[in-house]
């Protein structure tokens, strides 16, 4: 028996969802008197990480078994990193790879599958794992009673515990077959911040009255070392990109702080950012919705307030350093 | 071609959500449900846009019990041709892919559409499961798709970006924003809905792996505490000191 979580690099690097993932593995290890195995799919520099927050052992997939990404060909390779591990959990972020993933692999070992955990177990009487639903509004708590079970976690839902151990690390040439999918082409945003892995994010909306004065919110943002973020009606009329677009049909995110600028807090803007461990809004108008679900609120004119909020935090800034 | 759209109902986006009978039940009442939005505007509006450029057909296939018709009506008014409804629970992600699954097998269908997920259980999984049962290849959360001949291009979200992506006819997709914009049905698609053939099938035998067996809310907030619009310094201090998140 054993936990075995799956990771994929990012430029080389094990992404901040990876790490959470495989914290959340070997915790769940502990709970269930076994080990954590982290399957590698990627080059990876820093594949040590894994260790320091209690894997065990590190499956290295060979650079050319998987060059690509292809869901038939990695939950293959995920079946037999089972197999070999004997894994009985099989835990994988629930980000857009675990998304595309998770399902088949479920489906390939007959598992049952909670997909966006916020939180390990229950196994006092059964396997009971919370999850999140109704677009961040409710919980469920799902009883899994398959003998293998697939969790994917939600990102930023489950703090990480640095174990300092390290892990041993096996080179693994699994058999995948041949894929259906071919990469043609990727294409990074130019965003320097991944808005779904930021654990700050500032966000604007209609308030603005215009695509020219979004100069205010990015200098806040750059300074607090922030990703931007947009609602929809201002990524639909191409004041900003649509890959900033948060809410119910863009992007849902769960950042540690979330700074909402002139945006009234629509039921399908706060679908998308209700996670957020705390919300500020800065809105005219103090009948605005969103207030209701801020914990910390500014009734004002965002022209006004937003020069004064940006020296305000350089003055923080300094005199915190 | 024969493009198949896998439908749900969901609960419309301003239902208050609630539970009865002790937590374990959503409370349906005065619940409004709608087709699952993803389900409607990207997967079903982009299939019907390739039928009407490429030729073909347009089928939804839905999971549940007769309460689902007014949904699965709704799509038909969008201007599917017909619809297939499986009569079982759905109960778990697994047994609603393979009832549909079991019928694919039956009826082959050259893409199969799915929403990126519904908008109650959030879980994004029904399109993988599929593709997995039927060992073909499954995009997810496309943006895009376009098909020539029996190669179909589409876009997917990654991490901090887009992936442009090729695969043959058949496979699996699930849709995301940017796939198309919704429609509005009219007058004429609304009468022509009510004769559209909605077929009922009987469910196959399907594990059921997950139940939930209680609901929680989310945590009220403690209220919103105002700073001065004239003074916002202090919003720092108490995002570091307080809320401990800077």
């Amino acid at each position: 028996m054993s936990v075995l979580v799956y990771t994929e690099p990012h430029n080389e690097k094990i992404s901040k969802n990876a790490i959470e993932a495989a914290s959340y593995a070997s915790k769940l290890a502990t709970l269930l008197g076994t080990t954590a195995t982290a399957l590698v799919c990627g080059e990876a520099g820093d594949a040590e990480t894994l260790g320091q927050v209690g894997i065990s052992k590190i499956l290295q997939v060979t650079s050319g078994s998987i060059s690509q990404f292809d869901t038939q060909k990695l939950s293959k390779a995920v079946q037999e990193a089972v197999q070999k591990e004997k894994a009985t959990v099989i835990v994988f972020s629930h980000d857009f790879s675990g998304k595309a993933i998770a399902p088949r692999v479920a489906a390939k070992l007959g598992a049952g599958l909670v997909a966006g955990a916020v939180s390990l177990p229950d196994t006092s009487s059964g396997f009971i794992v919370k999850k999140a639903v109704f677009s961040g509004k409710a919980f469920a708590h799902v009883s899994v009673t398959s003998e293998v079970k697939v969790i994917s976690l939600l990102p930023n839902s489950f703090s990480v515990e640095k174990t300092g151990g390290t892990a041993s690390i096996e080179s693994f040439s699994p058999e995948t077959g041949k894929a259906g999918v071919t990469v043609k082409e990727i294409r990074k945003e130019s965003a320097k911040l991944s808005l779904t892995e930021a654990d700050l994010v500032v966000s604007a909306g209609r308030g603005m009255k215009g695509p020219e004065n979004w100069g205010n919110i990015e200098e806040l943002a750059t300074l607090m070392g922030a990703a931007t973020a947009c609602s929809r009606p201002v990524a639909d009329i191409g004041w900003r990109p649509h890959h900033e677009h948060v809410g119910q049909t863009g992007l849902a995110i769960r950042p540690n702080l979330y700074i909402a600028v002139g945006i009234s807090g629509a039921i399908q803007h706060l679908a998308g950012v209700n996670g957020s461990k705390v919300i500020v809004v800065i809105n005219t108008d103090a009948e605005a919705p969103f207030f209701k679900a801020a914990d910390y609120g500014i009734v004002g004119d965002a022209f006004q307030v937003l020069p004064k909020l940006i020296e305000a935090y350089k003055q923080f800034k300094a005199s915190n350093n | 071609m024969k493009l198949l759209v896998c439908i749900s109902k969901a609960p419309d986006t301003t239902s208050k959500i609630s539970f009865t009978e002790n937590n374990t039940k959503f409370n349906e009442a005065g619940v409004q449900y709608i087709i699952n939005p993803y389900d409607e505007w990207y997967a079903l509006v982009r299939a019907l846009e390739l039928k009407e450029t490429l030729g073909g057909t347009v089928t939804t296939i839905t999971v549940g019990k007769a309460d689902n018709e007014p949904t699965i009506r709704k799509a038909l008014a969008i201007g599917a041709d017909d619809a297939v409804r499986i009569d079982a629970e759905a109960s778990d992600a697994l047994a609603v892919a393979k009832q549909i699954a079991d019928y694919v097998k039956n009826n082959s269908y050259d893409i199969i559409f799915c929403g990126k997920e519904t908008i109650d259980y959030n879980g994004s999984q029904v399109g993988g499961m599929i593709a997995e049962l039927l060992d073909l290849s499954y995009v997810s959360l496309a943006s895009k798709l376009e098909v020539n001949g029996n190669t179909a291009t589409l876009e997917r979200d990654i991490q901090g970006g887009k992936e442009v992506v090729e695969t043959n006819i058949p496979f699996v997709v699930s849709c995301a924003k940017g796939m198309a914009e919704a429609r509005i049905p009219n007058m004429r698609g609304i009468m022509a809905a009510r004769t559209k053939p909605l077929q009922v099938l009987p469910g196959s035998e399907a594990p059921k792996l997950t139940e939930i067996v209680a609901y929680s809310l989310l945590p009220e907030k403690a209220g919103c505490k105002f700073i001065d619009a004239e003074n916002p310094g202090e919003l720092f201090q108490l995002l570091h000191n307080e809320a401990k998140v800077i």
